[in-house]
């Protein structure tokens, strides 16, 4: 019942509030709503009882689709984090005035029941349904109360996104139709019998929508704009959350659907994160945008985390969920900042920032560390992530057989492992270049043109922050509950990846 | 032991507090309230670090390892949070906290002109600046040494950007704080690679599986950790930081320089010693890096007319003395001279911070002179500094100098002699530019203005009396590791060190020769400050030569990385916004776009081009659908 009440709670009171007729009563049951969620959230983290954990009722009985849901550990955490992240969004953003209010806090909150769904699904179908419900209220929540460029930016985004989840629809109903029992379950989905040639295929379908969404190099070009014309509360929505239905629906509809598929594109996707992490990173140092700035910084981290999943071991996928919690608790920090800086002076353009830090000290130091965060410095929640993420790769067996490059040189699996760690950890340094670069042109030097007067930030923003920075220093000191709570989740997935037992099936 | 140890994790929670009071509390607490603070809880941590050093000493020997929690453990990785407490750290827990609160103590007066919130920030950072290295030095396994090693990394960052006002500062910082990285990147590499072999990173699991590892893991992994000490501890590649470090308060280009920071690239290969010492290759690559730092730096000290540029580029010459050590294998030689070398470095630092002070934040040399008669404390205490980094008898460099020299010479073949002779050239190069420094700071007439002669004064109690307490160390400091041949019993960090670092066989020379070696080197030195006197003595104007120049640009090292490295990777980064980005991939996913409205409008499946309204349309229905299913059909 638990599982149920994270979709059930945000849907009703979405719902509800497109029928108030007062703004700020609208925001007031947007916030309600979401501490409620973010209540049983915690719940599920702390109950003892497995049994609420679950749902399952009758939907589409002709088809073979269940509404069945299921929490375990990285669903949890995933649904925490979702949770967590909807009172930091609205209490960061508690002042901005939108037109409509009561439209814009019910497709808000439409998008969490959406976005809850798909991280509990247990049903392909299902899962299918709440990956479209997500995205539907984004579409109109950019379109509507985006920035000058938003139609254009918002219908690729739309478009793109959409043609990702219909490859997505057509694998799903191709491996439906190979399921034993014609069920959409998620365990007659893992039971179907795909010969090694046709999971390499739909390897592609499948991957071709997540990467999209995550997104992986070469499929991110909708992200950046995005990014930038949405407005803010929705871009700490896409970038701390959605962009995790991605790396969520590797986890729990590729890798253990597909093994062999996944086996023999290991390395080809591996390649494209570890481009992605370069070029992301490369191109973030150029920016003078600071949306377009953390959206790229974001690519070249979503870079690593997609990298690590194909890594396909214990210790790399860990510390993919571990991220997938931290960056998004992180880059809503960063937003926050964004957000704050946006509305004080009118320009997100570093050239014409600078020396805030005199001026507004606390947001300085809270920006700091979330920066910091950013880039995985040790005690930080980033490290423990990356730290994992980097240890998987390096020891990854995923890396199947020998390539010969140009006729001379050979490489083998441990080389590949090598050079993807070595790739990636150049990502590391960059990553102290490009923000510590974006701190320096924003809080440092000397107070400039725009920043002569300013008022450092106010109680919403700084709560906001303040649970972020709390969040980040004890994750990061004391980080081995968060692991604990997904282990159980992490074996079985690798129970289900081993290609030694899926010979036997 | 049991008992005392209990209490190891005071020494770094004590700075620890420190910095969350000050730093939380700078608004509110006074200035004497932060510095009491500030000061007192590295004392504290002093104490202890005492009380854990005499247990060390008193033969409660082997290494006592306290665990505390589990930082991270899943599959094959397993990292405790432990500190590990024997001869080796609590001997740098001593310098780091001991040469600390003199800094400290000293910063309290030099500071004091600053806003009182800024004060309270720097003092904050300050005791992070400790806490990190405390961190370093305590861990007993690798990744906690991590943790600290990155802290330092910050705490740098923050503290040379501390006047952020100023975009070269904060330029230094980052600089400072990128080059580290990249040299972290080849520690966390080591680390990554010791889990894959060893399958652990505690000191105690890898150094006991050295059998298990093959010769060329041991390379690589040790290569790898020295990369990792380059940028820390400023080597080639990676030394170009430590010089713009100076952009920071002179009392934290003391604590960066001597007790923190830089030392922790020598601690860390001091403490794999069975590591390093298991792989020639790594050992020779460390030598010949250490060697030409050493000279690299030295020569370009030659010609630097900012105080605090000379010091620096000491600083670099002499941690390339360390690292000569570490590569010949004289692992105690190399901590040895780490702590002289903190004494008297700390003493020239906190010594140009006074200069500075009176001649009201000038840095040239060329602006000064005469300074001898104004500022008597100073004046005596930095002579006692440049003596003992000339390294003449008693003073402790000569003694840890002599010991390096000494086990480079011992080493038999001709690449070792060479070491040797090379390096005792940069011994006289020392010499020479201390005195050089020293001659034209204190001696000849003043060159300043007349506002400033009008200004001279000596320092403050509070500056100088860890300037007296560092001079009396800088002369005392190195008794601790005269020679056998001097004295009976000698050598006695040698044997307080052995648990670590084992007491190593074989490559002796004669008493003769050791005599002769001590003799040549002392007898040099003392020739290169006759030179340096006859000519810094009365100031004459350097002639600009071609060589001059080149030392003076510091042999254009920075400017050749920013064309090789920093400008290709902006232009690369250009190109690949604009060439690759917007016009390749981004301009594809647009075109591919537009094709298939195109071609829907031809076969006119979609009368008005809309196609976003009419997927739109599909979507809402499925959903819609579906809904229906679930709420209402049942």
């Amino acid at each position: 019942m638990i599982a149920f009440l994270l979709i059930l709670v945000p849907l009703i009171a979405g719902t509800l509030a497109f029928f108030l007729r007062n703004g700020q009563g609208a925001r007031g049951l947007a916030m309600l709503s979401s501490l409620g969620t973010l209540g049983v959230a915690l719940a599920a983290v702390l109950t003892k009882d497995a049994g609420s954990l679950a749902f399952s009722a009758e939907w589409l009985p002709m088809l073979g689709a269940k509404f069945s849901l299921q929490a375990d550990g990285i669903s949890r955490l995933l649904t925490l984090l979702t949770a967590a992240a909807y009172p930091l969004i609205l209490a960061s953003t508690w002042t901005h005035e939108y037109k409509n209010p009561n439209r814009f806090f019910g497709l808000l909150l439409l998008t969490q029941a959406g976005l809850m769904g798909v991280f509990l699904a247990t049903d392909a179908l299902l899962f299918y349904f709440f990956w479209e419900l997500a995205l539907v209220p984004v579409y109109f929540l950019c379109s509507t109360w985006g920035g000058e460029r938003r139609i254009p930016v918002t219908f690729k985004f739309f478009i793109y996104t959409f043609a990702g989840s219909l490859l997505m629809l057509v694998g799903i109903i191709y491996v439906y139709s190979k399921t034993p029992d014609s069920s959409f379950a998620q365990t007659s989905f893992y039971q179907a019998v795909l010969s090694g040639g046709t999971q390499s295929w739909l390897f592609w379908l499948f991957f071709g929508a997540f990467a999209i969404k995550m997104p992986v190099f070469p499929f991110h070009t909708w992200q950046p704009d995005t990014y930038e014309q949405a407005p803010t509360a929705v871009t700490m929505v896409l970038s701390g959350l959605m962009v995790k239905m991605g790396l969520f629906a590797v986890i729990r509809w590729l890798l253990p659907l597909l093994p062999i598929g996944v086996n023999n594109w290991a390395v080809s996707a591996s390649f494209l994160s570890v481009i992605g992490i370069i070029y992301a990173s490369l191109i973030a140092m150029r920016q003078d945008d600071l949306k377009r700035l953390i959206a790229y910084s974001s690519i070249a981290h979503i870079g690593l985390m997609s990298l690590a999943l194909f890594a396909g071991n214990e210790t790399g996928i860990q510390g993919v969920v571990i991220q997938m919690f931290n960056h998004g608790i992180n880059i809503i920090g960063l937003w926050i900042v964004v957000e704050w800086i946006e509305q004080q002076f009118g320009t997100r353009r570093m050239s014409e920032l600078g020396g805030i830090a005199q001026q507004a000290p606390a947001l300085a130091i809270l920006f700091v560390i979330v920066a910091l965060a950013n880039i995985a410095l040790p005690l930080t929640n980033g490290f423990v992530g990356e730290f994992l993420m980097f240890n998987g790769v390096f020891t990854s067996t995923a890396y199947d057989g020998n390539y010969t490059v140009m006729g001379r040189w050979h490489i083998n699996a441990s080389h590949l492992s090598l050079v993807f760690t070595v790739l990636a950890g150049i990502g590391i340094i960059l990553s102290a270049v490009y923000t510590l670069r974006a701190i320096q042109k924003v809080l440092y030097g000397n107070v400039g043109e725009r920043t002569g007067m300013v008022k450092d930030i106010r109680w919403n923003e700084k709560i906001a922050l303040v649970v972020i920075v709390v969040v980040i220093l004890v994750l990061g000191v004391y980080p081995q509950p968060m692991i604990e709570e997904a282990k159980q989740a992490v074996f079985d997935l690798l129970k289900e990846t081993d290609l030694s037992t899926m010979i036997k099936k | 032991m049991e008992h005392i140890l209990q209490f190891a994790w005071l020494i770094p929670l004590l700075p620890l507090l420190g910095f969350l009071i000050n730093g939380l509390g700078r608004k509110w607490l006074s200035k004497s309230v932060i510095a009491t603070i500030g000061s007192g809880v590295i004392l504290a941590s002093f104490v202890f670090s005492l009380i854990l050093f005499l247990d060390v000493r008193a033969g409660q020997t082997g290494s006592g390892v306290v665990h505390y929690f589990d930082f991270i453990r899943v599959g094959n990785i397993h990292i405790p949070f432990d500190f590990q407490v024997d001869a080796l750290s609590s001997l740098f827990l001593l310098i780091i906290t001991g040469v600390g609160f003199l800094i400290h103590v000293y910063s309290a007066s030099y500071m004091h002109s600053e806003p009182t919130e800024h004060y309270g920030r720097y003092f904050a950072y300050l005791n992070l600046f400790v806490f990190s290295m405390l961190l370093l030095v305590m861990g007993a396994n690798f990744v906690v040494m991590f943790i600290g090693w990155e802290g330092v990394g910050l705490c740098s960052y923050l503290l040379i950007g501390f006047w952020f006002k100023n975009n070269d500062y904060n330029y230094a910082a980052r600089k400072a704080f990128v080059m580290n990285r990249i040299g972290d990147l080849g520690f966390l590499l080591a680390v990554f690679w010791l889990f894959a072999k060893v399958g652990s990173v505690n000191y105690s699991d890898v150094f006991s599986s050295l059998q298990t590892l093959s010769g060329t893991d041991i390379t690589i992994i040790t290569l790898l950790l020295f990369v990792g000490a380059t940028g820390k501890s400023a080597q080639i590649p990676l030394y170009t930081w430590l010089p713009d470090a100076m952009a920071g308060p002179t009392p934290v280009s003391a604590l960066i320089h001597a007790a923190t920071m830089v030392t922790a690239g020598i601690y860390m290969i001091a403490r794999s010693n069975v590591l390093f010492t298991a792989s020639p290759v790594t050992q020779t690559v460390i030598t010949v890096i250490g060697l030409a730092t050493a000279l690299l730096a030295a020569s370009i000290a030659l010609r630097q007319n900012d105080i605090k540029k000379v010091l620096a580029y000491s600083t670099v010459s002499q941690l390339g003395y360390m690292f000569i050590a570490l590569g010949t294998g004289a692992y105690v030689a190399a901590v040895f001279h780490v702590m002289t070398h903190a004494f008297f470095k700390a003493l020239l630092f906190l010594g140009s911070g006074s200069v500075i002070h009176a001649m009201g934040g000038e840095q040239d040399i060329r602006r000064m002179g005469g300074l001898k008669g104004k500022m008597p404390i100073t004046y005596w205490t930095f002579l006692i500094g440049c003596i003992a980094i000339a390294g003449i008898p008693p003073f402790s460099g000569f003694f840890s100098k002599d010991a390096i020299l000494l086990s480079a010479f011992a080493h038999e073949g001709m690449f070792h002699q060479v070491v040797y002779y090379l390096a005792l050239g940069g011994a006289m190069l020392t010499a020479f530019y201390m005195f050089r420094l020293f001659f034209t700071t204190f001696h000849g007439s003043f060159r300043g203005t007349h506002d400033q002669e009008h200004h001279l004064h000596e320092s403050p109690a509070a500056m100088t009396i860890p300037l007296v307490i560092l001079a009396i160390l800088s002369i005392v400091g190195g008794w601790v590791g005269i020679p056998e041949i001097i004295m009976e019993g000698g050598e006695r960090l040698s044997h307080f060190l052995a648990p670590v670092i084992p007491l190593s066989e074989g490559h002796t020379v004669s008493h003769r020769t050791e005599w002769m070696l001590m003799g040549t080197s002392t007898a040099l030195v003392l020739l290169m400050i006759g030179l340096a006197w006859n000519r810094y003595a009365k100031y004459k104007e350097e002639k600009e030569t071609a060589l001059g120049k080149t030392l003076g640009n510091k042999w254009y090292v920075d400017e050749l990385y920013d064309k090789v490295i920093v400008h290709p990777i902006t232009s690369l980064g250009n190109w690949l916004e604009e060439g690759m980005e917007r016009t390749g991939i981004d301009a594809i996913v647009n075109n591919v776009g537009r094709g298939v409205q195109y071609l829907s409008r031809q076969i006119r499946l979609v009368q008005s081009g809309q196609v976003g309204s009419y997927v739109l349309l599909m979507v809402v229905s499925i959903l819609l659908f579906f809904v229906y299913q679930f709420f209402i059909k049942k």
